[in-house]
C-alpha cells in the first residue's frame, strides 16, 4: 500500500469539501473493494476519506412506497433487516449471498453500487427495481446511472448517499457463482414493479444490462415458461477461463427462469 | 501414574495436544518470530515468463529511504547453484539435464516469478517502494509455457544449453515382453490425458529469517519448511558453504505444507546469506499473490496409455507414455515424481503381468514442478482407475467385476510387481466389499432414477487404488538417484521423574505428531500422553533427520522412535533387575511397568529413571547413568496403504455444476494409532482430490502469464464443495516395520480423483461420454451436454 492521508468526517458536506478539493482523494466505505486495491498497490490516493463516521449515510427506512437505504448500510444489514424482508424480500436474499460473512459485515450498499463491479450482486436489483440513486448534489435514476463496467454517473468528487427502491409487487433473484471469486458469473434479477417488468442482468456483461425481450415476455406471461426460451445472444458478453461468452449467454435464461420462479 | 486411564495408547482418539495453541492463535510460526535488529526483503520478480536481463539499475532504488542493500545476480553469482536432491538418467544411461537454478535470476529469467532482485530494508513498505523504483530492462522472449509449446520444433528454449527443452527421456519395463503381450491381446484400450497442473495453497504462506552471529559466526535460518535438517544440508553444503556446525535450521510451527514446503527455496538461502553480509536478522514473508507465482507448484502431465486385455477381461499388459512439466527449474524432488513415485505405481492392486512406461521430462518457463500431496501416486492412479473404467465400458464387463478379476488375491503377498516394487500385505477384495456396502452400491440405480425424476443427473464411481509411502529404503533410492538416505531419527529422553520428551527428525505442519507420537510412547512406556512431549523442527535440538512428506513419518518416523524405545527399555531391564536383585532375563515389561517374572515384584518406569539420573543403588560398573536413547531407522521396504473410494456425485444439466453428494473412503493404511486424525487426514486429502477433480487448475496462457494467479481465479475447495466424507479402515498390517503402520497422509488426495471422474462419467454416460478431463468445471459440463444436445438435434 502507498502512502495516503487520512480523513474521517462527520458529515456528508465535510467529506464532499475534502473530496473536492483534492481530486487525487477517494472515500472509503467498507473497505472490501478498495482496500485490497490499496494493498496490491493498484491505486495511489492521495487521501482516504473515511466514511464511516457519517450518521446521514446510515439507516433503512420505509417512505410511503419506497424503502430509502443509506449508502453506509452493510449487506449484512440489509439480509436481516425485518424491514427489507417484508419489503422487498428479494434483495433481501440477494445481500444475504454476497461474499461471505466478513465481507457481509464491512461491505456497504453505496460502496458496491459506486463501484459497479460487473460481477456484483445489487447493480441487478437497483436497475430491476427501478431505483433511484441518491447523491450529495442529485436525483439519478437506475437506467442513467451504471454506464459501463466499473463506470457509473457519479462524477469525481460526488458521493452517492441514498438509494430509493420502489417496492415492487414482485421480485426474485438468482445467480450462478464463478467457482473461483464467487462473485456473478450470470445472474437475474427481475421485478414487477409499478412502471413495468423490468429484467437486470449481471455478471454475464460487462455491466449489468436490461434484457428487453424477457421483459415483454414477462409482461405477457409472468411464468418461468415464459423466458425458458429466450435466448441471450452471446455477443459482448464476457468470457475467461471459468465459462465462454456462450455458457454465460446460456445461464442467464436459467438464471432469469430460476428468478421467476423465486418471485413466485 | 503407570497405568494409562483412560487408555491414550494405540488405537485411541486421543484429542490432538497442538490444537488448543492452534485454535487459540498461539501458534509460533515463522512470520509471528521477529528478532532484535530485524531488516525486511523484498523480492523483485519477473512479470515476464522468458526474458534476457540487458541491465539493471538500482541507483534509485539504493537512495531511497530506509534501504540498506539491494542484491541482484551480479552479487549472488558466485555462490552455488539451488541444488536438486534426485538425479534421473536417460535411457541412454547420461544422467538428466540439470541447468544451474540461480538464487537471483543471472542473465536471463524463465517464469514469471523469478527473482529478479532483493531489497532489503528497515521495514517491508520501504523494501516495496524501492523495488518499485528498480529499472530492469527485459528483452522479452518468447514463452514456452505449456508441455505443447515446448516441444514444437523450434520451441524456444528455456535453457541455451538443453536441447529440446528435454530434462530426462527415462523409461521402466521390459519393452520386448510388453510388445508380445500387445500383440497376444484380444482388446486394447487406449487412452489419453492430462493430469492437471495445481497450486498447493497452503494455509500459511511461506517465510524465512535469517539471522547472522557475528560472535560466534552462526547463522540461523527460521524457515516454513517441512524438513529443517534437509534445508541445512541442501542450502549449507551446496549452496552457501556453511558448516552444519555453524548453521542452526529451526523450522517452528508451519500451517500446512502438502508437499510444497519439503524445497528448498531461493528466498531461504537469500535471507541467511544478506544476514550474513548485513550483520543483521532479515526476514521474508511470501504475499499469496507471490505463492501462486514461487511456490513448487504439483502434478502437469501429459499421457497417453494401452491396456492390453484378453478375452475375459484379464489384463495382459499396459503401456504409458508420459510427458511431464517440471517448470523452469528442478526443485528439490522433481525428476523422481513422474518417475519413481509414478511409474512403480502403474501396476495398482492389479496383476497386470508387464508393464512398460516412458517419461519425458521438459522444461517450460513455469514455476517449478514438483511433489504436492500423493506426487506421482495420484497421477498414476487416475491413470490407471480412468483406464480401468474405460476398459470395462468396452469390454461390456461391470467395473466392479473387471476390478475383481484383476486384483492381486490375498494369498499372493508378498507381490512383486513389473515395475520394481515389492507389496508386503494388502486385501483389496476386503475394502472394495467394505466401500461397497457403505455406500449402497447395490442400491444406486433407484437412487439415480429419483435424481432423473428431479432433473438431475446421477452418477457413482469407483476407484481401487494403491499407493507407496513411508519413504524409503536408503540403498534403494540411492540406486535410483536420491542423493540422500531417507531414514529417520527418533530420540526417547526419559527424564528423572518419569516423563518424557521424544526428539523427532519428522515435521509436523498439521499431521497432529505432538499428539500420534506421544501415543506411541504412552502405548509402550506406560506413560500419560501430557507428560510426553514432541520436538520437532530444530537442527539444534534434533540430532537429525529427513523431515515429513510421502507418508513418513509415522512408518519411519515412529518406527525409530519404536527401535529407541527398544533400548530404553533393554536398559531398564538391566536398571530394574539390579535394584529388585533378579536376573535381567526375569524382567518383563509391560506398559511401563518392570516385573520379575511369575513375581509380584515391580518397578515402575519413574523408579527406573530415577535410579538412573541419581545412581546411588545402580550398577554403575557396566552401565552409564541416564536414560535416554536415540535411534536411526532406516525402512526395509515402502509402505503400500490402498483401498477403495466410492463418489456419487449429481450434476444439474443446466448450469453443468457437479456436486459430490456421497463419498465414501475405506482404506487399509496399516495399523490405526489415532482413528480421529486418520479419519482427519483422509479428509483433508479427499477435499483436496475432489479439489483437482472439480474445481483446480493452474492455466498460464501463451506468453506465460498464470491466468489462475490469485483465490480470484483459481477454484480452491471450500466447505460447501464437500460432502461428508465417510471414512472406515480395514486394516493388514505392514510386515516389516515394528509398528505394522503404513501411512495415511496422502491416500485421500491420490484414490479420491478417479472415483469422482468415475462417478462424472458415469452420470453423462447417456450422453455416449467416453471421458472428460479434469477439472469437471460446471462450463466444461455444460459444454458436453450442450454439444451433446446439439448432436441429438441434428
Ligand atoms: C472476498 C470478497 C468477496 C466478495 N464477493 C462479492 C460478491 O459475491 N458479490 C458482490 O456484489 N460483491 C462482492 N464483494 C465486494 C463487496 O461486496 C464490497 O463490499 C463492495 O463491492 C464494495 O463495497 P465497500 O463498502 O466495501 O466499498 P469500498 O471498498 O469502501 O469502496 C469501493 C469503491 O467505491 C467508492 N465509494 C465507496 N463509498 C462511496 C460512496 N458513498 N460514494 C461514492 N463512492 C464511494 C470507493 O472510493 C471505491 O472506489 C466481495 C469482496 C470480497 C473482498
Amino acid at each position: 500500500m502507498y502512502d495516503f492521508a487520512y480523513h474521517k468526517p462527520a458529515s456528508v458536506a465535510d467529506a464532499v469539501k475534502l473530496l473536492s478539493a483534492d481530486p487525487d482523494a477517494r472515500p472509503i466505505s467498507g473497505g472490501q473493494t478498495l482496500l485490497p486495491a490499496l494493498k496490491h498497490r493498484l491505486n495511489k490516493p492521495s487521501a482516504i476519506i473515511d466514511l464511516s463516521g457519517i450518521a446521514e449515510l446510515r439507516g433503512i427506512r420505509r417512505e410511503g412506497d419506497k424503502l430509502v437505504i443509506g449508502a453506509l448500510t452493510k449487506h449484512v444489514e440489509v439480509a436481516d433487516s425485518a424491514e427489507v424482508k417484508s419489503a422487498i424480500p428479494a434483495l433481501a436474499q440477494l445481500a444475504g449471498t454476497i461474499g461471505d460473512t466478513q465481507v457481509r459485515n464491512r461491505g456497504t450498499m453505496g460502496g458496491s453500487v459506486s463501484n459497479n463491479d460487473p460481477a456484483a450482486d445489487y447493480p441487478a436489483a437497483v436497475l430491476a427495481l427501478d431505483a433511484t440513486i441518491v447523491t450529495d448534489k442529485r436525483r439519478i435514476a437506475a437506467d442513467e446511472f451504471f454506464l459501463g463496467m466499473f463506470t457509473t454517473a457519479l462524477e469525481p468528487g460526488e458521493l452517492l448517499v441514498a438509494i430509493e427502491f420502489p417496492i415492487p409487487e414482485k421480485a426474485g433473484y438468482a445467480k450462478m457463482k464463478n467457482p473461483a471469486s464467487r462473485y456473478v458469473m450470470a445472474g437475474a434479477f427481475v421485478a414487477k414493479t409499478k412502471s413495468g417488468v423490468r429484467v437486470a442482468i449481471n455478471g454475464a456483461g460487462p455491466c449489468v444490462f436490461r434484457q428487453t425481450e424477457m421483459e415483454q415476455a414477462l409482461t405477457a406471461n409472468w411464468s418461468p415458461d415464459a423466458v425458458a426460451s429466450i435466448k441471450q445472444p452471446a455477443d459482448d458478453l464476457n468470457s475467461d477461463i471459468h465459462g465462454s461468452a456462450e455458457y454465460r449467454a446460456h445461464l442467464v435464461t436459467v438464471m432469469a427462469k430460476r428468478a421467476v420462479a423465486a418471485a413466485g | 501414574m503407570n497405568a494409562v486411564t483412560p487408555f491414550e495408547g494405540i488405537g485411541a482418539s486421543v484429542k490432538r495436544k497442538e490444537d488448543l495453541r492452534f485454535l487459540s492463535g498461539r501458534g509460533q510460526y515463522t512470520d509471528d518470530i521477529n528478532r532484535p535488529g530485524q531488516a525486511y526483503a523484498y523480492i523483485l520478480r519477473s512479470p515476464h515468463a522468458h526474458a534476457r536481463i540487458a541491465g539493471i539499475d538500482t541507483a534509485t532504488a539504493a537512495a531511497m529511504p530506509g534501504v540498506l542493500a539491494i542484491y541482484t545476480g551480479a552479487d549472488t553469482a558466485g555462490l552455488g547453484s539451488i541444488p536438486c536432491g534426485w538425479q534421473i538418467h536417460n535411457k541412454d544411461g547420461s544422467p538428466m539435464a540439470e541447468p544451474r537454478h540461480p538464487m537471483l535470476a543471472e542473465g536471463k529469467v524463465r517464469h514469471v516469478g523469478d527473482q529478479v532482485a532483493v531489497v532489503i530494508a528497515e521495514s517491508r513498505a520501504q523494501a516495496k517502494d524501492a523495488a518499485e523504483a528498480i529499472g530492469v530492462d527485459y528483452d522479452v522472449l518468447p514463452a514456452a509455457p505449456t508441455l505443447d509449446a515446448a516441444q514444437v520444433p523450434g520451441a524456444p528454449l528455456v535453457h541455451d544449453g538443453v536441447a529440446g527443452n528435454i530434462c530426462y527421456d527415462w523409461h521402466i519395463g521390459d519393452k520386448a515382453v510388453n510388445d508380445a503381450a500387445f500383440a497376444a491381446a484380444a482388446k486394447i484400450v487406449t487412452f489419453e490425458t492430462t493430469n492437471n497442473r495445481l497450486v498447493p495453497n497452503a494455509m500459511e504462506p511461506r517465510a524465512a529469517i535469517g539471522d547472522y552471529d557475528t560472535t560466534t559466526g552462526e547463522y540461523t535460518l527460521f524457515t516454513t519448511s517441512q524438513n529443517p535438517h534437509v534445508i541445512r544440508l541442501l542450502m549449507g553444503a551446496f549452496v552457501l558453504q556453511i558448516p552444519e556446525a555453524k548453521l542452526r535450521v529451526v523450522a517452528p510451527d508451519v500451517g500446512g505444507g502438502f508437499g510444497s514446503k519439503i524445497y528448498h527455496y531461493a528466498e531461504e538461502a537469500i535471507v541467511t546469506w544478506a544476514a550474513g553480509k548485513l550483520g543483521r536478522p532479515v526476514k521474508w514473508t511470501c504475499e499469496r499473490t507471490e505463492s501462486f507465482m514461487s511456490d513448487a507448484h504439483g502434478r502437469d502431465h501429459i499421457t497417453k496409455c494401452s491396456l492390453a486385455l484378453d478375452a475375459n477381461g484379464k489384463f495382459l499388459g499396459l503401456r504409458v507414455h508420459t510427458q511431464a512439466n517440471m517448470g523452469a527449474y528442478l526443485s528439490t524432488f522433481a525428476p523422481c515424481v513422474p518417475t519413481y513415485l509414478y511409474a512403480t505405481l502403474l501396476a495398482g492392486v492389479y496383476t497386470t503381468p508387464t508393464i512398460y512406461c516412458e517419461v519425458t521430462a521438459v522444461f517450460t518457463n513455469t514455476v517449478p514442478v514438483d511433489a504436492y500431496r500423493g506426487a506421482g501416486r495420484p497421477e498414476a492412479t487416475y491413470l490407471l482407475e480412468r483406464l480401468v473404467d474405460i476398459a470395462a465400458a468396452e469390454t461390456g464387463i461391470d467395473r466392479v467385476e473387471i476390478r475383481r478379476r484383476n486384483f492381486i488375491p490375498n494369498d499372493a503377498f508378498p507381490y512383486q510387481t513389473p515395475v520394481a516394487l515389492q507389496y508386503d500385505s494388502g486385501n483389496y477384495t476386503a475394502t472394495l466389499d467394505a466401500a461397497l456396502q457403505a455406500a449402497d452400491w447395490a442400491g444406486f440405480e433407484a437412487r439415480r432414477a429419483e435424481a432423473a425424476k428431479h432433473g438431475k443427473l446421477r452418477g457413482i464411481g469407483c476407484s481401487t487404488y494403491l499407493e507407496a509411502c513411508g519413504i524409503a529404503p536408503s540403498a534403494v533410492v540411492g540406486s535410483l538417484g536420491a542423493r540422500a538416505g531417507l531414514y529417520e531419527v527418533g530420540t526417547i529422553r526419559v527424564h528423572p521423574t518419569g516423563s518424557v520428551t521424544v526428539l523427532t527428525g519428522a515435521h509436523s505442519h498439521g499431521q497432529g505428531h505432538e499428539t500420534t507420537f506421544a501415543q506411541l510412547v504412552a502405548d509402550r512406556l506406560g506413560v500419560p500422553v501430557a507428560q510426553v512431549d514432541v520436538v520437532h523442527g530444530d537442527t539444534a535440538k534434533v540430532p537429525f533427520g529427513m523431515g515429513t512428506y510421502g507418508s513418513r513419518s509415522l512408518a519411519v518416523g515412529g518406527s525409530a522412535m519404536f527401535k529407541a524405545m527398544d533400548k530404553i527399555i533393554a536398559k531398564g531391564r538391566k536398571i530394574a533387575a539390579h535394584l529388585m536383585e533378579a536376573s535381567v532375563e526375569d524382567i518383563e515389561f509391560d506398559r511401563g511397568t518392570f516385573r520379575v517374572a511369575g513375581t509380584d515384584r515391580t518397578k515402575a518406569l519413574a523408579e527406573i529413571s530415577l535410579a538412573a539420573y541419581v545412581p546411588h543403588n545402580y550398577p554403575i560398573e557396566e552401565l552409564e547413568p541416564g536414560l535416554e536413547e536415540t535411534a536411526f531407522y532406516d525402512p526395509k521396504n515402502f509402505t503400500y496403504p490402498g483401498g477403495c473410494h466410492i463418489a456419487e456425485i449429481e450434476i444439474d444439466p443446466e448450469t453443468g455444476k457437479v456436486s459430490v453428494v456421497n463419498f465414501t473412503a475405506v482404506d487399509d493404511v496399516g495399523r490405526v494409532i489415532n482413528p480421529m486424525i486418520v479419519e482427519g487426514q483422509v479428509q483433508g486429502g479427499v477435499a483436496q482430490g475432489i479439489g483437482q477433480a472439480l474445481l483446480e487448475h493452474a492455466v498460464y496462457d501463451a506468453d506465460g502469464q498464470l491466468l489462475s494467479g490469485s483465490m480470484m481465479d483459481y477454484t480452491m475447495p471450500r466447505a460447501d464443495d464437500l460432502p461428508l466424507v465417510g471414512v472406515a479402515t480395514h486394516t493388514t498390517l505392514c510386515t516389516h516395520n515394528p509398528l505394522g503402520v503404513k501411512g495415511c497422509g496422502e491416500v485421500g488426495a491420490i484414490g479420491s480423483p478417479p472415483a469422482v471422474m468415475n462417478a462424472v462419467v458415469d452420470a453423462l454416460k447417456s450422453y455416449g461420454v467416453r471421458h472428460i478431463e479434469m477439472p469437471a468445471t460446471p462450463a466444461k459440463i455444460w459444454g458436453i451436454l450442450h454439444a451433446g444436445r446439439k448432436l441429438a438435434a441434428e
